[in-house]
């Protein structure tokens, strides 16, 4: 009796064991894209994992590659930081939900001036970017910023050298504000900037520029800048007040945006929430409506609704910004539509 | 061999499984050497292949136009090409004298005990990865760079007519300059220990007799050594030209990545290969890629080019030897 009790015992372990690691490796999940979340869709990842058992691999190859390689069926997930339109999500018969927000701030590099206290405007900036405005005692600068000693310095614009989605949030922020800087610069992942531009590779390529250029004016994440600890610049939103780039402000930005749109992707530049930060975007996931593996899909829908639910705080940590409260309800609704 | 009768024949099964191996052996090789050409051939067609977009829509113009607008998806090869043979020249400009010198004091004149670790030294400089070169180039030598040359150089050299204007601009520490001055450092070590090598392979009766005769070590390099050595040099230096011709994360670090030209060594430029590494990641399927593709064409052009020229080189060296 005893060792048929045991065996028994022994063979329904056994069972649910194998059951187990099948079901493990059935929902072992891979995506690739954009390098910008790279960094909070690793540290879920790991959370994840200790949570569930469940491992989630993303390769940060960039918004482009996420895209072509969810078309060419390679993984399971795609990143885009660059939305995908809502004729092509429909052609594609694809899923588009947004994951994590962040911003991107105006830093600069000149002697005499602290952290925040250059106010700069849209049009400015744009001016500024464009290589209109050559001289950090430029008139057009100092007419925002009265009190403040301009130095007669060059103006040297630090931008990103390798395409990415960054370039694509700030150029779009900009090209909204000048109709001369769309026709100049352009917008999209990789532009056209000005002569007395340098360019950098990835964040950490413009943020040491900008610290080693005296009169450097660039962009960067929110993330990167606080990490670096860069100076600054306030700017001016739709509601006519001067923001100091911080997680809040971006958080603001995403409450007045409608998400209820197909790929749920609004436009979040310059949002006129009073604390809105102006340039504030979202990362997005991508996944086939019916997938050929429905294990894997539905590994996806759970890695992303524990994540958005659990990892809040880990976002925060990494200088990102999590969706709001309501948003990521609607999140969780469109993901059903993964099958 | 056929008319030659053997009277034992006692070896024929051994000859002809010899000759089988032999055969084999020479087939196994020869197919070796053919993956060699085809991978070249098959890199060339690819590269053609995805090319063709944009050189049907541009024509050979690409080329010599100066303009690189992703947005208004307009390419042209000009500003890359330019900083890819302007930095390449910079380096060896700095980097043929300094080689010579270092080969020279090691095969001539170094005490016997200095010679290994110096030699060494060299040596593990060659084995450096490019990115740590790189890195350095930006963080610790363009600053000093802007700080402590720039702005001296341009004191004492930007009034001079033509020569001024290679030094004009604000002085930023990277720029088409300091890609030239560190990928010399980068090609330093290869060129060095080629040229090492080369002049250590000078029968050391000849030198000796020249200092026989009372020949100073200047005469005795630029007399006997030199001549002798004339063709391993050239092959040297075309070593390290092709390596400047190449480098990419190096350059990408330090050249400052604007896809223009400006007149000044102060200003950023480009390179095809920090282009090639800098858009690749992000490029839009269509015209863009294919400029890209066009780029790594017109690359491998141009070290073919170099080759070509160095091969032509050395077959004069060893014509002129001869005589």
């Amino acid at each position: 009796m005893n060792a048929t009790k045991r065996v028994c015992l022994s063979l329904t372990s056994l069972a649910a064991a194998l059951a187990f690691s099948a079901n493990a490796l059935a929902a072992d999940i891979t995506g690739a894209g954009a390098t910008f979340p790279y960094a909070v869709y690793t540290k879920w990842a790991e959370a994840y994992k200790g949570a569930t058992g469940n491992q989630v691999n993303y390769q940060g190859i960039g918004s482009s590659g996420g895209v072509k390689q969810i078309k060419a069926k390679t993984v399971d997930f795609g990143g885009t930081d660059a939305p995908v339109k809502e004729e092509e999500l429909d052609a594609m018969k694809m899923v588009q939900v947004p994951t994590v927000m962040g911003g991107v701030t105006i830093v600069m590099n000149v002697p005499g001036i602290e952290s925040g206290k250059l106010k700069l405007d849209g049009a400015t900036a744009a001016d500024m970017f464009r290589g209109a405005i050559t001289k950090w005692n430029d008139p057009a600068i100092a007419k925002l910023n009265p009190g403040v000693k301009l130095p007669d310095l060059a103006v040297t614009v630090a931008h990103r050298s390798d395409g990415s989605g960054t370039t694509y949030a700030f150029s779009h922020y900009l090209a909204k504000q000048s109709m001369a800087f769309k026709r100049d610069v352009g917008a999209g992942n990789t532009v056209n900037w000005p002569a007395n531009g340098v360019g950098g590779k990835g964040n950490p390529g413009v943020a040491a520029n900008v610290q080693k250029i005296a009169g450097a004016i660039g962009y960067v994440d929110i993330a990167d800048a606080m990490k670096n600890k860069m100076n600054f610049v306030a700017l001016k939103n739709k509601a006519g007040n001067y923001i100091v780039p911080n997680q809040d402000a971006v958080a603001d930005a995403a409450a007045g945006a409608n998400f209820k749109v197909k790929g749920m992707a609004p436009d979040l530049l310059d949002q006129s929430h009073k604390n809105a930060w102006p340039i504030t975007s979202a990362t997005y996931i991508l996944a086939y409506e019916k997938g050929a593996d429905a294990a894997r899909q539905k590994g996806v829908v759970d890695f992303f609704t524990w994540s958005l639910n659990n990892g809040q705080k880990m976002a925060e940590d990494l200088g990102f910004v999590p969706l709001p409260a309501s948003v990521v309800k609607m999140v969780e609704a469109e993901m059903k539509n993964i099958k | 061999m056929s008319e030659v009768t053997t009277p034992v024949d006692v070896h024929a099964a051994q000859v002809k499984k010899f000759k089988l191996q032999d055969l084999l052996f020479h087939q196994v090789t020869l197919v070796f050497a053919f993956i060699v050409l085809a991978a070249l051939a098959g890199i060339l067609i690819s590269l053609a292949i995805e090319a063709m977009p944009v050189l049907k829509a541009f024509g050979p113009g690409f080329l010599w136009t100066n303009v690189w607008n992703v947005p208004e998806d307009q390419y042209g090869a000009l500003s890359a090409i330019y900083g890819t043979v302007v930095t390449s020249i910079i380096a060896l400009i700095i980097a043929v004298p300094v080689s010579f010198g270092i080969a020279l004091f090691l095969t001539e004149t170094c005490p016997v005990w200095l010679r290994r670790p110096l030699g060494t030294a060299i040596e593990l400089l060659a084995g450096v990865p490019s990115i740590i070169y790189g890195i350095w180039g930006l963080f610790v030598f363009a600053p000093l760079f802007a700080k402590h040359v720039q702005p001296h150089l341009q004191a004492a050299l930007g009034d001079v007519p033509v020569i001024g204007g290679w030094f004009a601009g604000p002085p930023i520490g990277i720029g088409i300059l300091t890609a030239g001055i560190v990928l010399s450092l980068m090609v330093i070590p290869f060129v060095a220990s080629v040229m090492r090598d080369v002049f250590e392979t000078v029968p050391p009766p000849l030198k000796e007799s020249a200092y026989g005769v009372g020949c100073t070590t200047w005469e005795v390099v630029t007399n006997v050594v030199l001549p002798y050595t004339r063709v391993g040099v050239i092959g040297g230096i075309m070593l390290g030209l092709g390596r400047a011709l190449g480098e990419t994360m190096a350059v990408t670090f330090v050249i400052g990545n604007a896809n223009r030209i400006v007149g000044s060594l102060f200003a950023p430029g480009t390179s095809i290969a920090s282009t090639l590494a800098n858009e690749f990641g992000e490029a839009d399927p269509g015209l863009h890629i294919s400029a890209l593709f066009a780029l790594g064409l017109v690359l491998f052009i141009i070290t073919f080019i170099v080759l070509a020229i160095s091969q032509w080189l050395i077959k004069r060296g060893v014509a002129k030897q001869g005589k």
